[in-house]
């Protein structure tokens, strides 16, 4: 149950009477009004006789009785109100014979499909991510969460935008791409976060972006990356010194092909000018177990799972962000 | 001066009905364009949809349904107390201040000023205005209305004056807010921009007491009093019953104005609240159904003329709408019918047929018996055009109510469609794509709508250049009091 959701929130009691109060004579004055107009009947074959006023030379009014059709309809709906008030809240903090709040419908609910959907993926929890991965089921139900919970950002195809999120369809990762890595991106998530313009200006950005280029050996400016070694110690606080980063601490490796935010010189120097500011949302308080082990298994069997590392320990998973020799 | 009544203003106001009418339905007719073609207005902002719904919204009921509304109230509170209008200065200025009101309202629109409260999105230098003129207005109104020659006010003078009263009432309340220049802003978003007085939720159920209310009085109330007028007139029947007309002019007044919470069904509203608004929602389908009754049954003995007459037509047909509408209101109270239809295009499906079914077509229908007697004519210029113009209008409210419902239902169903893990069938993106061939339709019934009123104007140009302008009518010293 909601805490405080859609409660009476009086702030004194007077407030409370007051609406039953006029609620209460306001329904009375509507019956007594009803009353009052309704004692008049036309006996069988006589003709509504006409009112003596006449407006703008020709509007006249007939002295029809009420539509006993119409009254009876009044009637109804007048004693389904009394019912309703009576069974529901509405009369100030009374609260209805049934003692229905609109906050303890949706605890009832959200119980009743919970352990629907838990009994579903009861089956999953205990089983080896890889193993879940391969089930038709699972992988289905694994896509069904990922297009309710990840393909705002990731797309629908969990091949990401190319620039700020990451395909996850591919082998390569920034945060491990192991059963217990995905897990733990899963839970925790990440704020990855660079800070703009560390190494001064735009010229050194361009020769650290050449050094980092060398760092993990590819095509680059070697001129440019030799006057940049000295300048990547801004960097190396994070990045490390040999460039591969802490993966654990949420520190990418930059030798490796895996690039947020692309790899080319270009789009490197612009990270390092302009800084980044990403991160990807903690999901367990919001997913819970079942779903977080369905959806480790549907991104992991996406076609870039990794194996897990050495013995399978949770604890050790960091070390198996081994980045593709290339 | 006195023998006579004020035409001047009725007809000014007549004629700027049908203007803004075609302005009103043609913003609509683009932003329904707009979720077909969302680049048909080339991602200019002006013409973006967030800046022209609330000036469609704005343009059709407070333009053109207002512009009708002061017509016809000016035209019948002189016919049915045979006397001139209070004063011709202050009908001026009801006039122009209207006029101007309207013109600020598109142009703040178009420019993205605006408040955040639906049907009340003006900012309070227009609010200011409003309830300026609103005043002269009620003053000229009542003030006629003391001043008559018959012993009894006419039915439909109560329904004018409640919708006076209430709309005073309503955009007071709902519009107090603080001038963010209070607060010390010099720029120049600043010197418009200004804050609810009220806050969260309390905020939530002022709004919606004056956005129901809204609905209530400006768009049914009123136009039961025009409805009051002009049904009988052209049917040439007395009304049906005079007590019904008492029991239900007090009753719709009285349980209309509890009936605001049944728009924050389901939400952080206390359930008390939620509660109230929903029982007394569904005892407003008795006074409703009360004044379509009384208005059809004033037909009886007479409807032969149906066949023949299209005014009577556009009259008898907007009480059809206002009926099922009126039937469809508090069946959408109800909370379970509310989690389905709520936030869906249901919603749009029942305020057209209200606006579009009943609004625009008694309007229509008035329209076509004042314009001719404002010059000096007995009819329109064309009648078969009358008739065409019903037809087109009727298919087209039929079109766009139709598709909305189906819309409605098939996006309610869709968003709440969940697979057996829990997670939703439907991705939102899904939901959106299957309404495209829905908001076809509609716009195919939004356009034949549109046409109709293009027909019309073209009917009314043709009147007013054979006819002549009658700006003061005899009062006929014939009608006994």
């Amino acid at each position: 149950m909601i805490e405080g959701y859609a409660v009476p929130d009086f702030v004194s009691d007077v407030w409370n009477y007051y609406i039953i109060a006029i609620t209460v004579i306001s329904i009375l004055g509507v019956i007594w009004f009803l009353k009052s107009q309704s004692d008049k009947k036309l006996a069988p074959g006589e003709k509504a006789a006409m009112m003596d006023h006449v407006w703008d030379g020709d509007l006249q009014e007939l002295a029809n009785p009420l539509p006993r059709w119409w009254l009876y309809l009044f009637w109804f709906l007048i004693v389904f109100a009394i019912g309703y008030l009576v069974l529901y809240p509405g009369l100030g903090k009374y609260a209805g014979v049934l003692n229905w709040t609109s906050a303890g419908q949706y605890s009832e609910e959200k119980t009743r499909v919970d352990a629907d959907f838990n009994r579903v993926m009861e089956p999953f929890m205990h089983q080896d991510v890889m193993k879940v991965a391969v089930d038709p089921t699972a992988k289905e139900m694994g896509n069904h969460l990922f297009l309710t919970y990840c393909s705002q950002c990731h797309g629908s195809n969990a091949q990401g935008d190319g620039r700020n999120f990451p395909n996850l369809s591919d082998n390569k990762w920034l945060f491990g791409g192991d059963p217990a890595s995905i897990r733990a991106t899963l839970v925790a998530g990440h704020t990855a976060e660079m800070p703009a313009n560390l190494p001064g200006d735009a010229q050194s950005a361009k020769e650290v972006a050449n050094y980092v280029l060398s760092l993990g050996g590819k095509p680059h400016d070697t001129a440019l990356a030799a006057a940049g070694q000295a300048k990547f110690a801004a960097c190396a606080g994070c990045h490390g010194a040999d460039g591969k980063g802490n993966v654990a601490a949420g520190f990418p490796n930059l030798t490796d092909d895996a690039w947020q935010y692309g790899g080319s010189e270009a789009a490197i120097v612009e990270t390092i000018v302009k800084g980044r500011k990403g991160g990807m949302p903690a999901f367990q308080d919001m997913l819970g177990d079942a779903k977080i082990q369905l959806l480790t298994a549907y991104v992991w069997g996406l076609g870039g799972g990794q194996q897990p590392a050495a013995p399978a320990d949770a604890a050790a998973a960091p070390a198996a962000e081994a980045a593709p020799a290339n | 001066m006195e023998a006579t009544y004020n035409y001047k203003v009725v007809r000014q106001f007549a004629i700027m009905t049908v203007v803004w009418g075609i302005v009103g339905m043609l913003v609509g007719v683009i932003i329904a364009s707009q979720l077909i073609w969302p680049d048909i207005t080339m991602q200019l902002p002006w013409l973006s949809y967030g800046r022209l719904r609330p000036l469609h919204t704005n343009a059709v009921i407070f333009a053109f349904g207002g512009s009708g509304l002061f017509a016809a109230s000016l035209y019948i509170v002189q016919r049915t107390c045979h006397v001139r209008l209070l004063s011709d200065g202050l009908a001026a200025f009801v006039f122009w201040g209207w006029q101007l009101i309207i013109l600020c309202a598109a142009v703040s629109f178009v420019f993205g000023v605006t408040s955040g409260k639906e049907y009340a999105e003006l900012e309070w230098p227009i609010d200011l205005l409003i309830a300026v003129v609103w005043i002269a207005y009620a003053i000229l109104y009542f003030g006629t209305i003391v001043k008559r020659k018959t012993p009894h006010i006419y039915v439909a003078n109560w329904f004018f004056g409640a919708y006076i009263i209430a709309i005073t009432l309503l955009h007071v309340v709902n519009n107090i807010e603080l001038p963010w220049m209070l607060g010390g802003s010099t720029s120049l978003v600043g010197m418009f921009k200004s804050y609810s007085a009220y806050a969260g939720v309390q905020d939530a159920m002022v709004q919606w007491w004056y956005g129901h209310n809204a609905v209530g009085f400006f768009l049914t109330v009123s136009f039961l009093g025009m409805m009051y007028y002009f049904v009988p007139k052209q049917a040439g029947r007395p009304i049906f019953s005079y007590r019904l007309s008492i029991v239900h002019f007090w009753s719709l007044n009285f349980i209309y104005m509890w009936a605001g919470p049944h728009h924050l069904l389901n939400t952080a509203l206390p359930d008390w609240a939620q509660g109230l608004g929903m029982a007394f929602s569904l005892m407003l389908l008795a006074p409703s159904w009360g004044g379509m009754m009384n208005g059809i049954m004033t037909l009886s003995g007479a409807w032969h003329k149906l066949r023949t007459d299209p005014i009577l037509k556009f009259l008898i047909t907007s009480l059809s709408f206002y009926g099922m509408s009126t039937f469809e209101g508090p069946m959408m109270s109800v909370k379970t019918v509310n989690a389905l239809s709520h936030y869906s295009e249901w919603g749009i499906a029942h305020v057209h047929s209200g606006a579009m079914g009943w609004v625009a077509m008694v309007t229509i229908g008035s329209m076509y018996y004042l314009i001719p007697r404002m010059f000096g004519r007995e009819e329109m210029y064309s009648t078969r055009l009358i008739n065409v113009h019903f037809w087109w209008s009727t298919i087209g409210v039929v079109l766009y109510i139709a598709a909305m419902w189906v819309a409605g239902v098939a996006q309610g169903l869709m968003w709440r469609a969940t697979n057996a893990d829990g997670t939703l069938t439907y991705s939102f993106a899904q939901t959106v794509n299957a309404m495209y061939p829905f908001y076809t339709i509609r716009l195919v019934g939004g356009i034949m709508f549109l046409l109709g009123m293009l027909l019309m104007a073209y009917n009314v140009w043709k009147t007013v250049s054979i006819g002549r302008v009658v700006n003061d009518a005899a009062i006929p010293q014939a009608v006994h009091a």
